[in-house]
């Protein structure tokens, strides 16, 4: 069942902006920090939360195409590890490379859109 | 101010008394910001007869019992305090500038395993040190002096440092798989760029000493530029371009980009004022196979830093949010190895 609005993205911003603007100017020294950490992560989970579903179809779709077998996202991902500690496959693959390259930029615009 | 932590204060106080030789009270203890695993606190210490003493404590936050073992990560590595203590006091006698250590904790003071040292002035805080007017002269003295300070560093005799471990090249990309496996969440580009690693090792040499987390953080700077040298709590044996490729690692640029030794100067101007204080010439792409590792160490760094909430070992927001950084180093080893 769909739940009432805020959506998860709209609750967590609410959240993050009460912390920015009433509790942070009130804190100093580590608890300051720890609330500078908290702000921050709580704008990871509000990209995730938009941006999360369809980035893991996207991976999702590449590592079949990749490995060319089904199977769920974590269990493609650990034959991946597999073949590549294995030796079974390298950089020198530019089908591998792409799908890194892609999952790491969906994976960069949720945990730190800003890394050059 | 010292509300909550009688228990460190009177520890201090113990401690304080028995160094200096008069009855020593504490003052104005709080504790840094930054550095989850290891515990940095900073007091005043009052002695009987009317001095004063801006001093340090760094020492271990007790470990909750019953809960479960950290991962063997970086842990493989880790000195004790008591350790560190006298690799400090072997650096000071070798030129490295260090905070001037004094006494450390006994069992009987009840502050756990650590050790006091005089304040230095200086941030370590990158961020001040890139941005704050006050010390664009001393920034640019800081990359100049890391290249001196390192070539001092690893002349240290390994005679003079308590017993290290020497891990190999191998032996450390080993310990990388063992921690993924431990944590048991496969990151397909970790395992390329430990692939990649390990067909290119280089070739063992003598084992110098080596500092082991030589960055921009780990150090204090103002105006003059670098104060002093900190955290060695992973100094162990090993291959000196170590620390010069951990330095120059993405993550310790802080959004300097385009300086890549440290955020502050340029990788061949580190190379450079390392090799005239060394004399020798330095092998770049042997470098740059310890940069790539860097990259990598960092990354798995950072799950283990989430696993030790995640396991229930050390309860910490700011661990586990450091999971989530993890991330960063897959994007610049899939840069790095597309370019190597």
């Amino acid at each position: 069942m769909a739940q009432d609005r805020p959506h998860v993205h709209e609750l967590l911003a609410a959240i993050r902006e009460f912390l920015a603007t009433d509790v942070a100017p009130k804190l100093d020294g580590r608890t300051g920090f720890q609330v500078k950490v908290a702000i921050n992560s709580l704008a990871i989970l509000e990209r995730e939360a938009l941006l999360g579903p369809p980035a893991d179809a996207r991976e999702l779709g590449r590592l079949k195409a990749l490995l060319d077998r089904d199977a769920p996202l974590p269990d493609l991902n650990a034959e991946l590890a597999r073949q590549l500690r294995a030796g079974e496959r390298d950089e020198s693959d530019p089908a591998l490379m792409e799908h890194l390259r892609l999952t790491i930029a969906d994976k960069m615009a949720i945990s730190n859109p800003k890394w050059r | 101010m010292t509300g909550g932590n009688d228990e460190l204060v009177a520890a201090l106080e113990r401690a304080g008394t028995r160094y200096f030789g008069v009855p020593v009270r504490i003052e104005n203890l709080f504790r840094h910001s930054g550095g989850a695993s290891r515990q940095t606190w900073g007091f005043d210490a009052v002695l009987g007869d009317g001095r004063r003493e801006a001093l340090v404590l760094r020492r271990d936050p007790p470990r909750k019992a019953g809960t479960a073992a950290p991962t063997p990560a970086e842990n493989a590595l880790a000195l004790t305090r008591s350790t560190e203590f006298h690799i400090l006091r072997a650096a000071a006698r070798h030129g490295v500038p260090v905070p001037v250590t004094l006494f450390e904790l006994e069992p009987g003071d009840g502050g756990g395993e650590g050790y006091v040292m005089h304040h230095v002035p200086g941030t370590a805080i990158a961020r001040e040190l890139l941005r704050e007017p006050r010390y664009a002269e001393g920034r640019k003295k800081i990359v100049p002096q890391l290249g001196a300070i390192l070539a001092r560093i690893h002349a240290i005799p390994t005679s003079e440092v308590p017993p290290l471990k020497a891990p190999t090249p191998a032996e450390l990309l080993a310990q990388l798989l063992r921690v993924l496996d431990a944590i048991g969440e496969p990151h397909p580009v970790f395992e390329l760029a430990i692939a990649w690693l390990d067909r290119r090792k280089p070739p063992a040499a003598a084992p110098r000493f080596v500092h082991g987390d030589f960055r921009t953080g780990n150090y204090l700077a103002d105006e003059s530029g670098v104060t002093a040298i900190l955290d060695w709590e992973i100094a162990h044996l090993g291959d000196p371009l170590e620390d010069l490729g951990w330095l120059c690692i993405k993550s310790w640029r802080f959004g300097a980009m385009e300086n890549e030794a440290g955020g502050f100067g340029r990788r061949e101007d580190l190379f450079r004022a390392y090799e005239a204080a060394t004399g020798r010439p330095l092998d770049r792409q042997r470098a740059r196979w310890w940069e790539i590792y860097g990259t990598v160490r960092w990354g798995v760094i950072c799950m283990n830093q989430a696993w030790k909430h995640l396991s229930g070992a050390e309860t910490s927001m700011e661990l586990a949010s450091i999971g989530r950084r993890a991330a960063e180093t897959e994007f610049d080893l899939v840069q790095l190895l597309s370019e190597a």
